[in-house]
């Protein structure tokens, strides 16, 4: 690839992470978010344990570890949608312990959930609307009179309708959300997320049951959304997304982080290997698998030999 | 059996002070249980809250009817604020137990022997209603449709003002339903935590159904108390509210029409049915019941009613089947 073809947005947070130390806890140039001491326990069980932890402005960071980890719970405490025992954390400087889950939205720090929350008996469009932020026809007295909020209305449609279509449900807009698929709700999520311009979306599995064609195009969007100046913070258990699209990976087991780092860097690491990815992750899964697999390297090996040869 | 009669009856009832009430109590249930998802059993208690706010001012202080009216808004607001606070942030359950047992509150000290100088006691009280009738445009006579409707002047008076509440009501939340305001309700109903993740004050939203809704209530109560002329306590137990219910199921929840065309037809049939078994066994053509029977027969045909439309129609008349909050989640 050509050095000018490297997105501006991407270019700016792969050097943010240059020679970057790969440890827990690891402080970053510019943090958008910085997570201190943050516990939960449920009952003996202590659900997230984190010591500290920051992300970094406009980069994508991608949260690992194994089901159970408390990924979602450390979610949730961030979010202001359950309540941390201990501990404190900013976003953009700002403390947020305690602040009730509807400010940290209208702060800019917007969630998905693993599960789905499409609201099934209102359309698409409308779903997509709920997710704009300081609409003037939410009170309910400029509600009454539409000359009000028209206007802001047909703005705020318009730029639905933008969204529904990078994402490929311009075709579900008047169709109630509860027909939609278990994948097209979590596009429909994700999509109506959007709409709050938010500055850190976090994204809890984002791409659990979207098929992959569609997947790969969703991977562009989450990589637009850097360009565009956002900051992403999602969960997933797809390695090879973790991958293709994080600037930066942390991973946490049993409520701790055990590692961070970039992405490459990180799943050769003996902690997540042994906690998380299982020493054979890269191992092929049938016999098939195993036969293609060989067939390929000794197809590579042929071709670099005549190659040679030729020379 | 005299048709005329038994036609004439249930149809006055259909559009008859009655329906008014209902219709405003429902309106107001809509509002919380419709499109928000909350579960009022107290709106008697609001209902109460209205009659008693206008019987009170006049006929025990002698104040100015206008300012008894302005009483009960007021009250039936801080009502819903003062249930509100405490149950709106737990499970929709504690509301349902709150309001219910705030409700038979409201009826026993309005029924107390030691406060019966203030409410009248289980007699409750009369001689408020001077100021209304004073105030009527309709000079005195018979009114209607003869023979099947005919109502008079006084009567004449309380119809126009109660249908007139219920218009401004039903055009109120048309507006309000249809604007982004009423949007977030609708999602609440669904799902309080997707719409907290939008950035919206839920809380704030269910307080602002509860007060709205209360207060409509409350005006249902004003036509209660002015259509009699007297107020008892005994008035507003718990079966008003579970007929208000029954109307807003009836007709459909969450539609606009659904509490007056529900209201209009419960008291219809409730008639139809009651004057029609009391003249059939008046005229000798039923003979295995007493007149006296009547009533409960009539219950236990307005539950099999129920019955059979929450299993062949739980959307009501109006309700758009993939929209209603009644199914199961
Ligand atoms: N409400 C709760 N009550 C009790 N225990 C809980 C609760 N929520 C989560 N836990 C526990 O906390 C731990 C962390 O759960 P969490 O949902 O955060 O895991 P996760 O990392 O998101 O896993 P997955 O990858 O499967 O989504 C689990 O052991 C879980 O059983
Ligand atoms: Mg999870």
């Amino acid at each position: 690839m050509h050095a000018e073809s490297v997105p501006a947005g991407k270019t700016a947070a792969l050097k943010a992470f240059e020679g970057m130390a790969a440890e827990p806890g690891v402080k970053k140039p510019d943090p958008i978010l910085v997570v201190d001491n943050v516990v939960r326990r449920f009952g003996g069980l202590t659900a997230v344990n984190v010591n500290h932890v920051e992300i970094q402005r406009g980069s994508i960071t991608a949260l690992i570890g194994p089901n159970g980890a408390g990924k979602t719970t450390f979610f949730n405490q961030l979010t202001g949608f359950d309540t941390a025992d201990e501990g404190q954390w900013t976003f953009n400087g700002q403390n947020m312990n305690g602040v009730s889950a509807y400010k940290v939205a209208r702060q800019g720090m917007v969630r998905t959930f693993q599960l789905t929350k499409a609201l099934s008996k209102l359309t698409v469009i409308e779903n997509m609307r709920l997710g704009a932020q300081a609409q003037r026809g939410e009170n309910f007295f400029r509600g009454l009179i539409p000359s009000l909020w028209r206007g802001q209305e047909d703005e705020i449609t318009l730029q639905a309708e933008e969204l529904l279509e990078q994402f490929k449900l311009d075709a579900k807009r008047d169709d109630f959300a509860g027909s939609l698929s278990g994948g097209q709700r979590k596009l429909l999520e994700m999509a109506r997320a959007l709409m709050g311009k938010p500055e850190l979306v976090m994204l809890d599995e984002p791409m659990a049951g979207v098929n992959p064609a569609l997947t790969q195009s969703l991977l562009g969007h989450v990589k637009n959304l850097r360009e565009l100046g956002m900051t992403v913070l999602f969960v997933e258990h797809d390695m090879d997304m973790v991958r293709d699209i994080s600037d930066w990976v942390i991973v946490m087991a049993q409520g701790e982080v055990i590692a961070e780092g970039p992405p490459d860097g990180v799943m050769s690491d003996q902690r997540v290997v042994d906690a998380y990815l299982g020493a054979h992750h890269d191992a092929p899964l049938s016999a098939e698998e195993e036969e293609r697999q060989l067939h390929e390297a000794e197809a590579e090996l042929d071709a670099t030999l005549e190659k040679e040869v030729k020379e | 059996m005299d048709w005329t009669l038994i036609i004439s009856r249930a149809v006055e009832a259909g559009i008859g002070s009655e329906a008014i009430i209902y219709a405003l109590a429902a309106i107001g249930l809509n509002v919380q249980f419709g499109y928000t998802g909350l579960l009022n059993f107290g709106q008697a208690g609001f209902l109460a809250i209205g009659a008693y706010a206008i019987a009170v001012t006049v006929a025990t202080f002698g104040l100015p009817f206008f300012l008894g009216v302005g009483i009960g808004l007021l009250l039936a607001a801080v009502m819903a604020l003062l249930l509100g606070i405490p149950t709106l942030r737990l499970r929709a359950d504690y509301l349902a137990i709150v309001t219910i047992a705030a409700a038979e509150i409201v009826r026993l000290v309005v029924r107390s022997v030691a406060l019966s100088d203030t409410f009248g006691g289980t007699d409750g009280l009369q001689a408020f209603s001077g100021s209304f009738y004073d105030m009527n445009p309709y000079p005195p006579g018979e009114y209607g449709i003869p023979p099947i409707i005919g109502f008079d002047n006084r009567s004449m008076w309380v119809l126009t003002v109660g249908w007139v509440l219920v218009a401004v009501a039903s055009f109120i939340l048309f507006m309000a339903m249809k604007s982004p305001w009423g949007r977030v309700l609708k999602a609440i109903r669904e799902d309080e935590d997707a719409v907290r993740s939008l950035g919206k004050n839920v809380f704030s939203y269910k307080m602002q159904a509860l007060v709205i809704g209360g207060v409509i209530g409350s005006l249902g109560g004003f036509i209660f108390a002015l259509s009699r002329s007297a107020v008892q306590p005994d008035l507003f137990s718990t079966d008003l509210t579970f007929y208000a219910y029954t109307v807003l199921i009836l007709g459909g929840a969450a539609r606009i029409l659904g509490p007056i065309v529900g209201s209009m037809l419960f008291w219809l049939l409730l008639i139809f049915i009651g004057t029609g078994m009391e003249e059939a066994v008046n005229s000798g053509a039923i003979t295995f019941i007493t007149v006296n029977q009547v009533g409960a027969i009539r219950l236990m045909l307005v539950g099999l009613g129920l019955v059979l439309l929450l299993i062949y129609r739980p959307q009501g008349i109006f309700g758009d089947k993939r929209e209603i909050s009644l199914d199961a989640r």
